[in-house]
């Protein structure tokens, strides 16, 4: 097998690699070459078979299909921009709150506020938190949030009613119930990413912070959030890609309503719970149609991606000079 | 061997002829339960340099940390004695430490700059401070002690981390010298650098002594007798089981080299044991 073997005379235990070792090197580089490949297999062959299912819809509705507000399969009007808005805004309000707490967290856990092994428990725990099923988080909503959440969503609306946030009354599902429960979903995502870009900073660079006489709020606010921001943006990305794309609880809890609205307490839609609620009546016309609101899901979740990697990219650079 | 006869063993204080910033007084410090460093008297005299040598684990990193409190970050660590700083233990119940180490700046082993600019990290103290003067010219400043302006005039946008590593260490030095700190704490601040590097940074101790006043650690001793005016030695006490460091011999640099008073010093600066 090998070219070379330098013989007994050069030295008695050294000698050349076996066959079979060579062999073993062989296949498991081409496992690994088959298992890389296969992944853009199969993104491609979703990709291309959920365009291919959507494209009599994208040619019969174009981009009225982006910017249509009705969808009733009677008069074949098929639209999406409430799902679109839905979507995003359930998503941003998402981000806001379970960003917040989530960075929050892992300051808390990271920053020697507590001992180290207590910090292990709350890990665990944020840990079990993103093991919850999401239907799980749908029935909770329905049965614990909304009416928990009622009475204080009842009083801001006759207070505040004229402020575009609580124009509406919380009648069941909505808005608020539905983004609190995806903040809460993405919360263990966010503060475990987080997590991990504080520990990566390296300690020279918080005795650097104290050396120059930092308190520690100083310390944390001025040297370890920057330095760790990238990491940070990371963890937001991602947890806004979980958000956009999160079924089950929304389609429980958001009320599934048409309809394009600020208010936090009336009920809308999103992109995935309109697929998750109409599929099961959908005739060969809607299938095509809701391929259509996939595909719309997909190049948003695509663009946020994308979006997120250039930031990060441009932190990285900027922060940390590479 | 000849640290065993001397377990026990105190070392002469050093009679100061200028005046001094730190007195530094070590009873005990631990880690926990174990003692790293005894009995260590190490004055610190004004717009001098002061050098600590002695081999692995004798202590002298842990002394220098000690005198503004940086190890204070490390949850197991008790000082026993007193650091004077200015007629003020600065262990003192009521003192801050944070205050401590706005005064006696420190520069580190491994250069550490934060990830942000050249700019904002030399202008980082300053805004700690709340310095309401001209910034830019602060910095300017700054570097221009540090040897660096010229190097990075042009580029004070880029993240400090794009430096070479001689370089960071000199932005960590100007980022510490911008406040203007009375004392400048060096712990080990060449042992990451080639030796070109190595020599800038020791031409500019030189010329920081003029305005502050220096302690620095060192492993390499040369450094020591091209750099230091006053030499503290620490050795390591064996004998009891533990590795317990403890001053041996201070004294002006010249003397601790050429004629050293303790075999133990002898025997180091002439390499028997490292």
């Amino acid at each position: 097998m090998s070219l070379f073997n330098f013989g007994d005379s050069v030295s008695p235990i050294s000698g050349p690699p076996s066959a079979l070792e060579y062999a073993n090197d062989r296949i498991f580089r081409g496992i690994s070459w088959a298992s890389a490949f296969m992944v853009i297999a199969l993104t491609a062959f979703i990709l291309w078979e959920v365009g291919r299912q959507a494209a009599p819809a994208v040619y019969a509705y174009g981009l009225d299909f982006i910017t249509g507000t009705e969808w009733n399969v009677n008069k074949g009007a098929f639209g999406v921009l409430p799902e679109i808005w839905g979507t995003l805004y359930s998503s941003l309000l998402a981000l806001a709150l379970g960003g917040l707490f989530g960075i929050a967290i892992a300051i808390f856990l990271t920053q020697d506020f507590i001992h180290h092994r207590l910090s292990l428990v709350f890990r665990t725990v944020i840990e079990m938190l993103a093991a919850i099923p999401s239907v799980v988080f749908g029935l909770w909503g329905i049965y614990i949030l909304i009416p928990l959440l009622k009475p204080g969503a009842e009083w801001l609306h006759d207070q505040f009613g004229w402020f575009p946030l609580f124009s509406t009354d919380l009648a069941g599902p909505g808005m608020a119930p539905a983004a609190l429960v995806l903040a809460i979903m993405i919360l263990p995502t966010v503060a475990a990413i987080t997590v991990d870009a504080f520990h990566r900073i390296p300690y020279k660079v918080k005795e650097a912070a104290y050396g120059m006489g930092t308190t520690r709020w100083e310390a944390i606010l001025k040297v370890m959030v920057p330095t760790a921001s990238s990491g940070i943006l990371a963890a937001l990305v991602l947890g806004f890609g979980r958000a956009l794309g999160e079924t089950m609880a929304l389609a429980m809890l958001i009320g599934n309503a048409n309809q394009i609205s600020l208010s936090l307490f009336s009920p809308a839609n999103t992109l995935a719970s309109l697929l998750a609620s109409t599929f099961p009546e959908a005739g060969q016309l809607e299938v095509q149609a809701l391929m259509y609101a996939a595909l719309v899901l997909l190049a948003i979740t695509f663009l946020v991606n994308v979006l997120g990697q250039l930031v990060q990219q441009y932190t990285i650079r900027k922060f940390e000079g590479k | 061997m000849n640290a065993a006869a001397e377990t026990m063993f105190i070392a002469e204080p050093y009679q100061v002829a200028g005046e001094v910033v730190i007195e530094c007084n070590v009873a005990k410090i631990f880690y926990g339960d174990f003692l790293a460093v005894r009995d260590s008297v190490v004055p610190i005299e004004k717009k001098k340099i002061t050098g600590f040598i002695g081999p692995s684990g004798c202590g002298k990193s842990t002394v220098l940390r000690s005198l503004n409190r940086m190890n204070d970050l490390i949850s197991v660590f008790r000082f026993e004695g007193s650091v004077m700083y200015h007629g003020q233990d600065v262990y003192a119940k009521k003192v801050d430490p944070v205050l401590v180490r706005r005064y006696i700046g420190m520069v580190f082993q491994q250069p550490n700059p934060f990830s942000m600019s050249v700019y904002d990290n030399v202008a980082f103290g300053l805004r700690l401070n709340r310095y309401k003067g001209d910034m830019d010219e602060r910095v300017q400043k700054a570097l221009e002690r540090a040897a660096l302006w010229k190097e990075v005039k042009d580029k004070l946008k880029n993240s400090g981390l794009s430096l070479s590593g001689g370089q960071q260490q000199r932005l960590c030095i100007a980022r510490a010298i911008a406040t203007e700190p009375d004392v400048l704490l060096m712990d080990e601040p060449c042992s990451a650098l080639d030796p070109i590097a190595t020599r800038q940074v020791e031409e500019l101790m030189l010329e920081l002594k003029e305005r502050y006043t220096l302690a620095l650690v060192t492993h390499n001793m040369q450094q020591a007798t091209r750099v230091a005016d006053t030499t503290a030695f620490f050795s390591v006490d064996i004998s009891k089981g533990g590795r317990t460091g403890y001053l041996v011999e201070m004294g002006p640099t010249g003397q601790v080299f050429q004629s050293p008073r303790e075999q133990l010093t002898k025997e180091y600066i002439s390499g028997e044991f490292s």
